[in-house]
């Protein structure tokens, strides 16, 4: 089997290190001067492919976004992580400092409908053989990208992975998934669309000659209505409000069984 | 007996013995809280025991409170506010130590610092970044790691970078990047009496200075006798483009540490290099379900560029087959890496499960390594005739090895075997031109053995420091000296 052209979609979102706060508005959270890095679930994707080109079963690694200018610093970290190339496909009007932009999903990106829609469109122009994602951001914890490519596609999928293989001289990928009651093995004919989970791999971690390396990469930035051709379709959902859990109150101690019984019977709870 | 220490009286002549304590000055609590804020303040037994002892069998001392300032201001005025009181003070990181760095042995109040938390004044092109007390090693790497640089220094535990400048810690990377010392450039130190100290100035991380003496290196390894580490300036280091590590079993304890004096003296610039005696290899095999023979063990990594890793790996493979080493099968891939050094760090909790309800006591020697085959073949020799179990671990790279001593404290002989061994180890250590402690500390533990090392000049010269910054013996009592 000759071999694959990979595409890889990631996406910026906030490190998961950082305390979120909801900015002043209760629409959306604190984003400005906040440590951004590429979603955990799309790293250990971008891993996964460059092992497979690593092993001469991949021969080019493309890693794709779609976000604001800001996501060039995800696709240069892509780049110094092993992808050969990146594309940035560019969300029109305001950064998500300024607020929701048009087609915002629930965070303050584009949402999977449009994400899907705008890497359905590259991967008619590119023509891999294998889509791979994370399984979800864990901004929005969405799991619904990788579903809709494929839908569009009427590409196979197989989410969740913890294992991916290529089959010798077939065209086919045998995978493991991790599931609600253990561990699924299918084997799914390529083209298909494949989500990574977290024991996937062990990311790598960018070194200083690789990050010089990235500096010199293709980086291409389209725009998303160019892509699209034609207008960016209105946003599916508005944000109501965005809370804080509540501030925890103190527990109070009680000395016996019945003290307890009769606190709780106090506030009603029994 | 509170009179006088409100008007601040008394203390200034005399030394409290090591282990008295007086109860906290009335409404010191409130006074306490007045700066912090009511929830940053703790008196519940609770919270007071687990301040109160880190992870070695020291017995736990705990304070009179626990407090959590939020930034650095708030420790000036808590220590002004002890200091004024005359209250012991002990900083508080993450509770790792090995030394009982942090039992409250003559009560006063443990500062928390883990709610300072911020990572600032990363400088990529400088190779520098500075971290306030709560940040871990781990937490730094994880945020360097789209940056290309990492702070190479692992002890093991996920310790407090300012906890692990103030016991001048070490660990498995300190063969080939250093040990805390030569990787700190300065520090924001707060002062018993509440002033504020930047070790090198405020604001500068050169890579090399030589303005006056040194007060970076006095302070690390101060472990928290000297003042409160708020600010740790640290120097970074380039990820390496690749590493790969491996176990090789040898026949005997000798061959494996002659293997290693020679892996040295070939100048491979080995990253890591630790020995486990066949104890010790067996322990962590059963613990973490690895399968190492039972045999002396060397774990071994190189860091290099792709030819200089080949280079390094041809060298390395040599020097093994000379000294008898079984064949080396190298892990390249980060997965099996890690697994493979999680083995090595939970040597602690391997040797422990050795014998179930017992408790662990680690020593520390550090002997130059022309001498470390026959210190560590002695040492052997002397836990076998001492019918102790005593797996050995150790970073024989820089001629530091441990003997996790896994006994009964209960019982009484046992206990003075433990004892009567480890003053024999010191002094073997000593006798060899070594140290007693080669990275956790001196602590509570090993004060007698400092003596010994220091002689009475070196100990006086101590004291002498320790009388100029900290008069009446408050910041961190009964510990080093």
């Amino acid at each position: 089997m000759a071999p694959l052209k990979v595409l890889v979609g990631v996406k910026r979102v906030i490190d998961f290190a950082v305390k979120v706060r909801v900015a002043p508005g209760g629409h959306v959270v604190q984003e400005q001067g906040v440590k951004h890095s590429l979603n955990p679930f799309c790293e250990i994707a971008l891993e996964e492919a460059v092992r497979m080109r690593e092993r001469g079963e991949a021969a080019e690694v493309i890693a794709a976004t779609v976000g604001s200018r800001q996501s060039q610093d995800a696709l240069r970290t892509a780049l110094a992580l092993g992808a050969d190339r990146a594309v940035l496909v560019e969300l029109p009007g305001a950064g998500p400092e300024q607020g929701a932009g048009p087609g915002a999903g629930p965070g303050q990106g584009a949402g999977p409908p449009l994400v899907a829609a705008a890497l359905a469109k590259l991967v008619e122009r590119e023509k891999p053989q294998l889509v791979l994602l994370g399984k979800q951001a864990i901004d929005d914890d969405c799991n619904q990208t990788g579903q809709i490519l494929a839908a569009i596609l009427d590409w196979s999928q197989g989410t969740f992975l913890s294992r991916l293989e290529l089959d010798p001289g077939s065209s086919s990928v045998r995978i493991q998934r991790e599931v609600d009651g253990g561990l699924e093995q299918l084997r799914l004919q390529l083209p298909t669309v494949l989500t990574a989970d977290l024991r996937l791999n062990q990311p790598r971690y960018a070194t200083l000659p690789n990050i010089m390396k990235a500096k010199k990469k293709p980086l291409e930035v389209q725009p998303l209505e160019q892509l699209l051709g034609g207008p960016v379709p209105p946003p599916r959902l508005r944000v109501l409000r965005l809370e804080e859990p509540p501030v925890r109150q103190g527990a109070q101690r009680v000395e016996s069984v019945p003290a307890l019984l009769e606190r709780l019977a106090a506030l009603g709870r029994i | 007996m509170s009179l006088r220490r409100l008007l601040g009286l008394g203390r200034a002549l005399g030394r409290r013995s090591c282990c008295s304590k007086s109860p906290l000055p009335p409404n010191f609590v409130e006074a306490l809280k007045a700066v912090v804020g009511t929830s940053n303040v703790s008196t519940a037994m609770a919270v007071r025991e687990q301040h109160g002892h880190d992870e070695s069998m020291h017995v736990c001392a705990p304070p009179d409170a626990v407090v959590w300032p939020q930034a650095v201001g708030q420790v000036q005025e808590l220590a002004a506010l002890c200091y004024h009181y005359r209250v012991p003070m002990v900083p508080f990181g993450t509770g790792t130590g090995l030394e009982g760095g942090v039992n409250a042995v003559q009560g006063g109040v443990c500062f928390d610092l883990s709610h300072m938390n911020t990572i600032m004044e990363l400088s990529v092109e400088d190779f520098s970044v500075s971290v306030e007390p709560g940040v871990t090693r781990k937490a730094l790497n994880s945020y360097l790691r789209d940056t290309g640089l990492w702070f190479p220094v692992d002890p093991g535990a996920d310790a407090s970078l300012c906890g692990m400048a103030a016991t001048g810690a070490s660990g498995t990377n300190a063969v080939r990047y250093g040990t805390m010392r030569p990787n700190v450039l300065n520090l924001r130190v707060v002062l018993p009496d509440g002033r504020l100290l930047h070790t090198a100035g405020a604001g500068r991380q050169p890579r090399k200075r030589a303005a006056g003496y040194d007060l970076t290196s006095l302070f690390v390894g101060s472990e928290g006798t000297l003042g409160f580490l708020t600010l740790a300036t640290l120097r970074l280091h380039p990820l390496p483009e690749a590493s790969a590590a491996t176990t090789t079993a040898f026949p005997t304890v000798q061959a494996a540490v002659d293997c290693t004096v020679q892996v040295l003296q070939a100048a491979v610039p080995v990253a890591r290099i630790e020995f486990l005696d066949e104890v010790m290899a067996g322990a962590c095999s059963r613990f973490s379900n690895m399968e190492l023979p039972v045999a002396p063990t060397l774990l071994l990594e190189l860091h290099g560029s792709r030819h200089g890793l080949a280079e390094q790996q041809q060298q390395t493979e040599e020097i093994v087959r000379l000294n008898g080493g079984s064949n080396l099968a190298w892990a390249e891939e980060l997965e099996e890496r890690e697994r493979l050094w999680a083995m090595r760090h939970c040597a602690w909790y391997a040797a422990l499960a050795l014998r179930p309800g017992c408790q662990g006591y680690s020593t520390d020697v550090c002997v130059p390594i022309s001498r470390l085959p026959d210190v560590v073949v002695e040492t052997k020799r002397d836990l076998q005739d001492s019918g102790l179990t005593g797996p050995m671990v150790g970073h024989v790279g820089d001629g530091n090895f441990h003997c996790i001593l896994v006994f009964n404290t209960q019982d009484k002989d046992e206990a003075q075997r433990v004892h009567a061994f480890t003053e024999r180890l010191g002094r073997r250590a000593l006798a060899a031109g070594g140290t007693c402690t080669g990275e956790h500390g001196v602590g509570l533990g090993k004060r007698a053995l400092l003596l010994e090392e220091l002689g009475q000049e070196g100990l006086d010269t101590l004291r002498s420091i320790k009388a100029a910054l900290d008069p009446h013996n408050l910041m961190n009592p009964g510990k080093v000296l």
